[in-house]
């Protein structure tokens, strides 16, 4: 959703990538705003993550410009976190790192993610919901603007699945961040994203999740099988859906390549 | 007044050693973190040329191994960050490569006399109180800069995306730590040699993982590891006449070896 009140944190115009003879990212142009969830959704594959990295900065395009507000604290939960096992890291070790944290947030947060007895353990020894947790909990730590997060119920039971969807909504409200997140599972982030781009390379549509999902694009696309925890899979071919392409949708952002 | 002579001659050495081992026990931690143990043959194994060319060209043989431990790590610095180009073999290659090219040299540069076992294995016999002394300024500046970038480099270690997020320097930090790794390799060459160099670095902190729960306890036991192992090494040398640095690298074996039996993880 556009907000104009709200300060732009984040501004991609034109991404292109090219890696060896594959055809990464083609023509990728989005905005973020303060205050706004923003989710990606695509097949495995479909450069969801190189395009976050693009956009913390990470990675290089071939053409294309990524403008980030000044300052901005970006608090990031990656996919993957390869932990050297030569390396003993404790819990509270481990967020000590994040830069200028401060113990009490340390503990605040993990009292409010519920891993509190975990402060202590070695992370080679955690399980990989409790990893989810940790790294959750050094992105928030340093009070973000702009919370970033890739896959974030990786390795997470259900019920911790809807959990932390439900609480991604609350704490933009509190920390008045904007979110930007990755999911390949549309219908768990219904609920807790403003609005959803569907990528595949390029970006196949775009807008609010509820126009979405009461449009027909959106019923004849996913059609009635949305109940609880019913699996929806993303077929991308080249047939583009059509959701915010249509006229009475005057918030959601269209793009056709 | 044999013994006096003797316990003074073995005085630099051991004092070089134990210094030493004060730095590659946090030094050798961030070696065995970050999978660079291949990386320091590599500027062991340069070094080699360097001290050749050094005693071609007459500079200071000591300076020769620093300049150009210094210059190998600034060249091999970058390929370090294209982790996808297969360094393994590509290091192989520069590493072995760089020890042949050095031993080819130095047999044809026939009027240059040098000590090639010396270089290879150590000579400690050769280690005067200059050497001691730069050993000891290069360990003051290694800790002291460790201790004040031990956050930094121990998050850029974790993961250096997120440490780039949160701000640190991370390409700064690397070369930081790639720099002071030659300089130790260079210092610690001469006592056991090119061919042990790195497995001061390596195994002390090997030892201390088990040992340890947190990256600073590691540092700090991988440290105390090494002089002890540098105790036991010069002993032994000293009493039975073996070559000093691979007596070392033995008993920090041992020492190894004996810390796999405590808590097994």
């Amino acid at each position: 959703m556009i907000m104009p009140d709200r300060p732009l944190l984040l501004k991609a115009t034109g991404l292109n990538l090219k890696r060896r003879h594959k055809q990464v990212l083609t023509d990728i142009s989005l905005e973020l705003h303060a205050g706004e969830i923003l989710t990606l959704i695509g097949p495995n594959g479909c450069g969801k993550s190189t395009l976050i990295r693009i956009l913390l900065g990470l990675e290089k395009v071939d053409s294309g410009s990524v403008w980030r507000r000044k300052p901005l604290t970006i608090g990031y939960m990656p996919q993957h976190l390869q932990l050297e096992p030569r390396l003993p890291l404790t819990v509270l070790g481990f967020l000590r790192l994040a830069r200028s944290a401060q113990d009490s947030a340390i503990h605040g947060w993990l009292n409010r993610l519920g891993i509190q007895l975990l402060v202590n353990q070695d992370i080679q020894d955690l399980s990989g919901g409790e990893w989810q947790r940790v790294l959750l909990a050094r992105a928030l730590l340093l009070k973000p603007d702009l919370l970033v997060l890739d896959e974030p119920v990786q390795g997470v039971d259900v019920q911790g699945q809807h959990e932390l969807y439900r609480l991604i909504p609350t704490l933009r409200d509190e920390l008045g961040c904007g979110v930007l997140m990755i999911s390949h599972d549309l219908h768990l982030v219904m609920a807790a994203t403003d609005e959803v781009i569907c990528m595949n390379g390029h970006i196949c549509c775009s807008g609010h999740p509820d126009l979405v999902s009461v449009s027909d694009a959106y019923q004849q696309l996913f059609g009635q099988r949305t109940a609880p925890i019913a699996h929806y899979t993303h077929h991308h071919d080249h047939q583009h859906c059509l959701v915010g392409h249509t006229d009475d949708d005057p918030t959601a952002e269209t793009r056709q390549p | 007044m044999n013994a006096l002579m003797i316990s003074y001659w073995w005085l630099m050495p051991l004092l070089s050693g134990l210094l030493l081992s004060c730095v590659t026990g946090p030094l050798g931690s961030f070696v065995v973190w970050r999978r660079m143990a291949f990386f320091g043959d590599t500027l062991a194994h340069g070094a080699l040329l360097g001290i050749t060319l050094g005693v071609i060209s007459d500079i200071n043989p000591t300076l020769a191994l620093l300049l150009s431990s210094v210059v190998l790590a600034l060249l091999l610095y970058p390929m370090q960050r294209i982790a996808s180009l297969s360094s393994d073999t590509l290091l192989g290659i520069i590493s072995h490569s760089m020890l042949a090219v050095g031993l080819v040299v130095l047999s044809l540069a026939q009027d240059v006399r040098v000590d090639l076992m010396g270089y290879l294995f150590g000579d400690l016999l050769a280690v005067t109180s200059t050497d001691t002394l730069m050993v000891a300024i290069a360990a003051v500046i290694c800790i002291g800069l460790i201790i004040w970038q031990w956050r930094g480099l121990l998050a850029t270690t974790v993961s250096p995306e997120l440490a780039a997020i949160d701000g640190y320097p991370v390409a700064r930090l690397q070369l930081l730590l790639i720099l002071m790794l030659a300089l130790v390799i260079a210092l610690a060459m001469k006592i056991v040699g090119i061919l042990l160099v790195s497995a001061m670095l390596i195994i002390p902190p090997a030892a201390a993982r088990s040992l340890s729960r947190t990256p600073e306890q590691m540092a700090l036991f991988a440290s105390l590891i090494g002089l002890v192992s540098v105790l036991m090494g010069m002993s032994a040398s000293f009493w039975w006449d073996t070559p000093a640095g691979p007596s070392v690298v033995v008993a920090a074996t041992l020492l190894f070896v004996a810390s796999t039996a405590v808590n097994r993880r």
